[in-house]
């Protein structure tokens, strides 16, 4: 017994998690309409990661002699009302967008999970004074409630990050709350309640890791939501401040002429629905990937 | 190892009376049975003397101590519970090793990898079972990993929730055969819930036969063969068990 060398510990639940990742990922690539999200996304992380590589022009580089070109050769997209290359600026934007979607998951996600599983594990007035909060927050349109956050907080582009987030949690604590109550009377928490586990630990290490997969699924299809509200935000001139080439603003500007100049709005138009839509996609094909069932088949 | 008196136990669900006033003993290395039909309030009676339920009224002292004078680590340490369906029990995303190694973290045991090994060994599983996840293992199999979990905090009374009746009937023979093995070896106290008067007569010393949340009878294993209940509801019960079996 004294002999044997301690088992090689850790490496097995690690390759574990990466190999259900390539599953998911394999899982996600098989299906036509998740493969297709899944795709648009890779290209929106490498337009943000290379965009001044692929970039043809500065997004800021105003060209008075040059404005409302039409899309050809020297500028794929067109110009705008400044001259500034649209193509670039959408390339640009796209920085934009992977921030305002990767700083609200990251601020709605835990946020949301917290509050969710506390109230779902503890039930009882903690639940109640919790979950009246969420309602709260939930009888407003989402639009309109980070509007007023906007317009009290100042316009740019951090407040409209927070006010989306202000927002956008609830109904991740929703969906968390009604995963934990499932949960909250099986038997593996009873155990873990009998081994003497805190509550917390008993959240943290039992009822998120059950939480986890919907929560996710509902965080990629919330991402529409968010990018479309930023876009929202930024038309209406309370989100992204000019020169900066966000998608949503760049729409306001084209409007005014729009009639004549088509490819001002239709270019980041048609970024902002490939986007939602990208991202509406892989939240589906997300929710298959999840099952536990599939998972289980695997 | 430690003695359990269970007094004036009662505990109601809104209007239901479940347990009207429950009371036994059970000596300390006994194996205690509880039998009776589904809803008489056996398994209550295990979810209140270990505190998974707290509404109920009266007391459960185990080694002399009230259940509920007993901070949390020393309770843990002193009462485990094995649960009835091993597919409900694990968590289904821990593996075997984080479910046996959760409770020595919370109680600050030290060598982990030494109780680990020695835990499954206990158990008679490989060691190498150490990183499977539940669904990796037969329902057999979880149910040992189910008792490693409850042995390895080293504790003095075991409650047996119908430990084996998830599961197919020889695996059966081998879960039963396990806890009578552990309990020559370490002594512990068992309290457990049957449906089946077999494994009752094949573990238990004694056995309180159950209706309505009310002990009709307490009987010794013996009075199992030739009927020798005195109560006619307990009587009827083993009558009927008696027959099935000679049925088969």
């Amino acid at each position: 017994m004294t002999e044997k060398t301690p088992y090689a510990t850790r490496p097995a639940p690690d390759l574990e998690w990466l190999r259900s990742l390539r599953n998911i990922v394999l899982y996600l690539a098989r299906t036509p309409t998740s493969a297709f999200g899944l795709l648009v996304l890779v290209v929106l992380v490498l337009a943000a990661v290379f965009c001044p590589l692929i970039a043809t022009h500065d997004p800021y580089l105003q060209d008075l002699q040059n404005t409302l070109a039409p899309p050809g050769g020297a500028h794929y997209f067109g110009t705008d009302e400044l001259g500034r290359d649209i193509f670039s600026r959408l390339l640009y934007g796209s920085r934009i967008t992977l921030t305002i979607i990767s700083l609200v998951t990251i601020v709605v996600g835990p946020i949301g999970l917290f509050v969710g599983t506390v109230a779902g594990y503890f039930g009882g007035r903690v639940d109640m004074v919790m979950m009246r909060l969420t309602d709260i927050f939930l009888s407003f349109p989402s639009l309109i409630l980070s509007l007023a956050f906007v317009a009290a907080l100042g316009p740019s582009l951090n407040n409209a990050i927070i006010a989306i987030s202000l927002t956008a949690w609830p109904p991740i604590a929703r969906l968390a709350r009604a995963e934990t109550m499932t949960i909250r009377k099986a038997d593996y928490i009873a155990a873990a309640r009998l081994q003497g586990a805190s509550p917390a630990r008993i959240i943290w290490r039992s009822v998120v890791p059950m939480c986890l997969p919907s929560v996710l699924i509902r965080l990629t299809l919330n991402m529409a939501t968010v990018i479309l509200t930023a876009a929202g935000l930024g038309f209406l001139g309370l989100g992204a401040q000019p020169p900066m080439p966000e998608w949503g603003a760049m729409i306001a500007t084209g409007r005014r002429y729009m009639i004549d100049s088509w490819w001002l709005v239709t270019f980041p138009g048609l970024s902002i629905l490939a986007v939602s839509l990208a991202f509406n996609l892989l939240g589906d094909g997300l929710r298959d990937a999840l099952d536990p069932k599939q998972m289980n088949r695997r | 190892m430690k003695p359990i008196s269970i007094r004036d136990m009662s505990i109601r669900f809104g209007a239901v009376t479940v347990l009207p006033k429950v009371s036994f003993d059970v000596a300390e290395g006994e194996c205690f049975g509880l039998v009776g039909e589904s809803g008489s309030g056996k398994s209550t009676i295990l979810r209140c003397a270990s505190l998974l339920l707290d509404t109920w009224s009266g007391e459960a002292r185990i080694g002399g101590t009230s259940v509920r004078e007993m901070s949390p680590a020393d309770r843990c340490r002193t009462l485990q519970m094995v649960f009835q369906d091993p597919y409900g029990s694990l968590h289904p995303r821990h593996s075997v090793r984080t479910v046996l190694s959760e409770p020595l973290k919370i109680h600050h045991f030290d060598d982990h990898a030494a109780r680990l090994e020695q835990a499954m060994i206990d158990v008679g599983l490989p060691v190498a079972f150490l990183d499977r996840y539940p669904h990796q293992l037969s329902g057999g199999q979880r149910q040992r990993v189910a008792i490693a979990r409850a042995l390895i905090v080293e504790p003095d009374v075991l409650f047996l929730d119908e430990p084996t009746s998830a599961l197919d009937v020889s695996v059966q023979a081998e879960i039963i055969n396990l806890l009578v093995r552990l309990q020559a070896e370490k002594g512990f106290t068992y309290v457990m819930v049957s449906h089946d008067l077999a494994v009752i007569d094949h573990m238990c010393d004694r056995f309180a036969v159950m209706k309505l949340g009310e002990i009709v009878e307490i009987l010794p294993r013996s009075a199992i063969v030739g009927n020798q209940a005195t109560h006619p509801y307990a009587r009827e019960l083993i009558g009927a068990s008696l027959s099935y079996e000679n049925a088969l």
